[in-house]
Formats: structure tokens, sequence, C-alpha cells
């Protein structure tokens, strides 16, 4: 579905990515995991266009991407910080990304309901708290039904009770047949949700693999477990699979 | 792109700095024609008020507006939208609401005070410098990154154009006093929008000479009509070409 070949990605001296060859598939829903500035933004960044590979090629469908804005009619995006125009009210922030997909009929407002928006709808941008424009984000992201949600960081800052009507939300679409891609540092989260870990350091990809494969293989139950003795262990060599 | 700039509008008519801007120019305005027994002389100071504050305050809030806006244009980024009509409709929505401000605060008195040939091309003056900024804003903070460096270059061209730029042009007249240097000067005050803005009006108001030696030798050089016609075209000049610009730098780069 999304596919990277060889895509490498500089800032100045900073190498963000190198060589990285990846598949993400439909029904995968994929845990970017790694330390700070290892690369899990630039990737994401790259997928949606907002950053040009130096090197490489990224395919959706089997169409490159490069110079295209299309296909992101088909990518839900839930950024790290939700930043919106200030005295915007957050009816008009939703009728708007809206009207820039053309108004669809059937837009999926579960997480709406969930998260009770329409009690804010009428308040201004500014006068909401971080937490608040995190769930307007996750509404945002899943609202149009993609076929690919990336969300970068979606449970840092909810309450624990909307965290977990995230978590059920994702699990659903996942079960759909979506291909989910979550950063997240916050590893119990993925513990649900994912299926596949993709274990990134210093813009290298160390390794790709089902979550089950990465519990085996560490003889951990628990994903922060098994990425803790990863990380003891320095494995630094680049295993597919 | 119309529903970003309509919402974009919404977002930045209800902007404290705007509406400080329009009462202030309001303020101004009305002050000075109270003040000032003739509309002309009132219309006069507008003038050398507008040049220097018109660009100011269009450079400095869009370069800010620009940063701030900074994550939303990201989030707009990942919908299926190209990226220049992004871009275009951000600049549209920031020149629509300094514009509104500027027509409520400053060509309404105007006319209302002093409607003649000189103040018409005053107001379009200060309509087209408000786009030239907003286009130099645009440029500096694409430019970079970091917003501490686009501030600091959209005031450093703000120096540049209100204040520093007759001093270099008196400078020049001065080392090279023995030569004629007419087209010289003519050729370099079109690097200026703002001297091309001052220009366009005190053509019309026939006080050129008394209004510093660009204008002076502009008028000579070229006449009325032919002298209103160049500055005006060099302005829109200096709408589009940094506007070009941005739009280039904004289609290649790493967000």
């Amino acid at each position: 579905m999304i596919h990277l070949q060889k895509v490498s990605k500089s800032y100045g001296k900073v190498q963000a990515l190198l060589d990285c060859t990846v598949a993400f598939e439909q029904g995968q829903s994929v845990a970017l995991i790694g330390p700070n500035g290892s690369g899990k933004t630039t990737i994401i960044k790259c997928v949606l266009n907002m950053v040009k590979p130096d090197q490489g090629q990224i395919t959706f469908f089997g169409a490159s991407i490069a110079n295209q804005w299309q296909y992101r009619a088909h990518i839900g995006y839930m950024p790290q910080t939700g930043r919106y125009p200030d005295n915007m009210r957050v009816e008009q922030v939703f009728a708007l990304l809206k009207k820039l997909r053309n108004d669809p009929a059937d837009t999926d407002e579960e997480l709406i309901e969930q998260f009770e928006l329409k009690k804010i709808f009428g308040k201004p941008m500014y006068t909401l708290s971080g937490g608040m424009r995190q769930k307007v984000s996750a509404a945002l992201a899943f609202m149009f039904n993609p076929a690919v949600l990336i969300l970068d960081e979606p449970t840092a800052g909810l309450d624990p009770l909307a965290s977990e009507y995230l978590k059920q939300k994702i699990i659903r679409e996942k079960e759909k047949g979506k291909l989910i891609l979550i950063t997240s540092h916050i590893l119990s989260d993925l513990d649900d949700i994912a299926t596949d870990v993709l274990y990134i350091m210093e813009g290298r990809l160390q390794f790709f693999k089902t979550l089950e494969a990465v519990k085996t293989e560490t003889a951990e139950v628990r994903l922060a477990n098994a990425i803790a003795s990863i990380m003891k262990k320095q494995n630094t060599h680049v295993i597919y699979h | 792109m119309l529903s970003i700039i309509k919402y974009g509008l919404y977002d930045i008519t209800r902007n404290k700095v705007i509406i400080a801007y329009t009462l202030f120019l309001l303020c101004m305005s009305f002050g000075l024609y109270a003040l000032e027994g003739q509309p002309a002389k009132a219309t006069l100071s507008l003038l050398n008020i507008m040049l220097v504050l018109i660009p100011l305050i269009s450079i400095v809030f869009s370069t800010i507006h620009y940063y701030n806006a900074y994550e939303f244009t990201e989030l707009l980024l990942a919908q299926p939208l190209p990226r220049r009509s992004i871009l275009l409709s951000q600049y549209i929505s920031i020149a629509a609401a300094l514009t509104l401000a500027y027509l409520i605060g400053m060509v309404f008195p105007v006319l209302l005070y002093d409607a003649s040939a000189h103040s018409y091309w005053l107001l379009l003056t200060g309509f087209l410098l408000t786009l030239v900024f907003v286009s130099l804003a645009f440029l500096s903070a694409v430019s970079t990154r970091d917003k501490a460096r686009g501030m600091g270059m959209a005031m450093l061209l703000w120096f540049y154009f209100a204040l520093l730029y007759d001093g270099i042009i008196l400078f020049i007249l001065f080392a090279f006093a023995d030569y004629p240097l007419e087209k010289a000067v003519v050729a370099l005050s079109m690097l200026n929008p703002v001297d091309m803005g001052r220009i366009a009006v005190i053509i019309k108001m026939e006080t050129a000479a008394l209004m510093g030696y660009t204008g002076a030798v502009f008028q000579n050089f070229l006449g009325t009509t032919q002298g209103l016609v160049i500055s005006i075209s060099v302005i829109i000049l200096w709408i589009i070409i940094p506007l070009g610009m941005v739009i280039r730098i904004f289609k290649h780069k790493d967000l």
C-alpha cells in the first residue's frame, strides 16, 4: 500500500533517514518506535509529502507520490501538536476540513460523539486546553473514513477515558482493514493496537517485524519490556521480516 | 481555496492586533483632519505617516501570523490540496484583513474630508504597499524556519525600505555630485516600493520638488502621467516578484 524504497533524507549535516526501505500493507497497524530524533516523524512527513526525500521513492497504491496531492484524500493525519487559528470556532474547524474534502455525506462522527465535542462547538480554539485540541485533531483524522491513518503521538495529553476511546477506535478501524501508522512513546498503549513494530534509530531502520515475533524473540510479554531488552542488547544489525 | 480564505479572514479580522490597527488608523486620520485647517495639508501628513506605518504593520503582522499558523498549515498540507493553493489562500486572507483595516481606518476618513485626485492616488498607494509588504513578509517567513530569524529579516527589510534607503540615495548623490545623476536616481528609486509610493502621490500633488530629491527628478524626468504609470507598475512588480519567489520556495520546502 505504502512502499518506501531506499528513502534518504538529511537536514544539513543531520541524517534523518538513511536508505529506508519498507512496505506497509492494508490491515497492518504499525508502531513506529525509536528514541527522540530517530526519524519517526520524518517518515510520516515523507509519506505526507511535507518533506521531500533527497533520494529514493515513495509509492502509494503503486503510484509515486512525488509532486502529487490527490492521494492525500485517502489519508487521515493526526499531528503531534494540533494548533488551530485562535479565533476560529471548533465547529468552523470541522466545517472547513469538510469543505476541503468536498463535503462528503458519510462522515464518521463517532469520536465527536464520544469526546462530547458538540458541547464545545461554539468555543473559539484559543480557549481550548491542549487535551481538548488533541481530541479535535483525533476526531478530524478519523472523520473522512480514510484508508490510511497516520497518528503522531495520538494519546499524549489525553485523559485516560479519551485515550481509551481513541484506542478502541483505532482497533475498530484496524479490523476494517485499514493501514494505521502510529508513533508513540507510551509503549503500553501500543500493546493492544499494534500488529507490527518498526524500530528506527538515528535514521536507520533497525527492524520491522510483527509484534508477536518481537515478543517471542525477546521472551517478553509486554512490548515495553521487549523494546527495553532490545535496546539493552544494542542490536544494530538490520533485520527485515 | 475559497473556504480557507473565508475562514482565515474570519479568524484574522477577530485578531486584536488588526482591530487595534484599524482603530489607530481611524483615530489618526480623523485627528489629522480635525487639527489641520486645510485638508490637503492633512493628507500630506497622512502620507508621511502612512509610508512608514503601513509597511511596518503589514510586514510584522504577516510574518508573526505565518509562524503562528505554522502547525495549522501542516494540517492543511496533510489534506488533499496542492501546496500553492494553501499558501495563496493564506496570503489572500492576510492581505484582505489588512486591507479591510485600511479601508475602514483610512480610506473612509480620507474620502470624507479630502476627496480629490491626489487622495485617490494616496489611497491606491496605501493599498498596494500593504500587498507589497505582505509579500515581503511571506518571503522572509518562508526563507527560514526559525521565527527569530524570520522576524529579524522582516524588520530589516522594513528598516531598509522605510528609513535607510533615502539615506543611501542621499549619500550617493553627495558622493557623485559632479556627475549627471538623474537617470541613475530614477532607476535607483524603482528599487524601493515605498519611494515609488511616495512619488506616485506627490507627482499628483505638484509639490514634488519639496518632497525630496527622487520625487523632483521623477517629475522633471518623466512628467506626470508617465511617472504615475511607471511608479504604479513598479509597485505592482514589487508585489508579484516576491510572491512568485515565495510560491517557488514553498513548493520545494520541507515543512
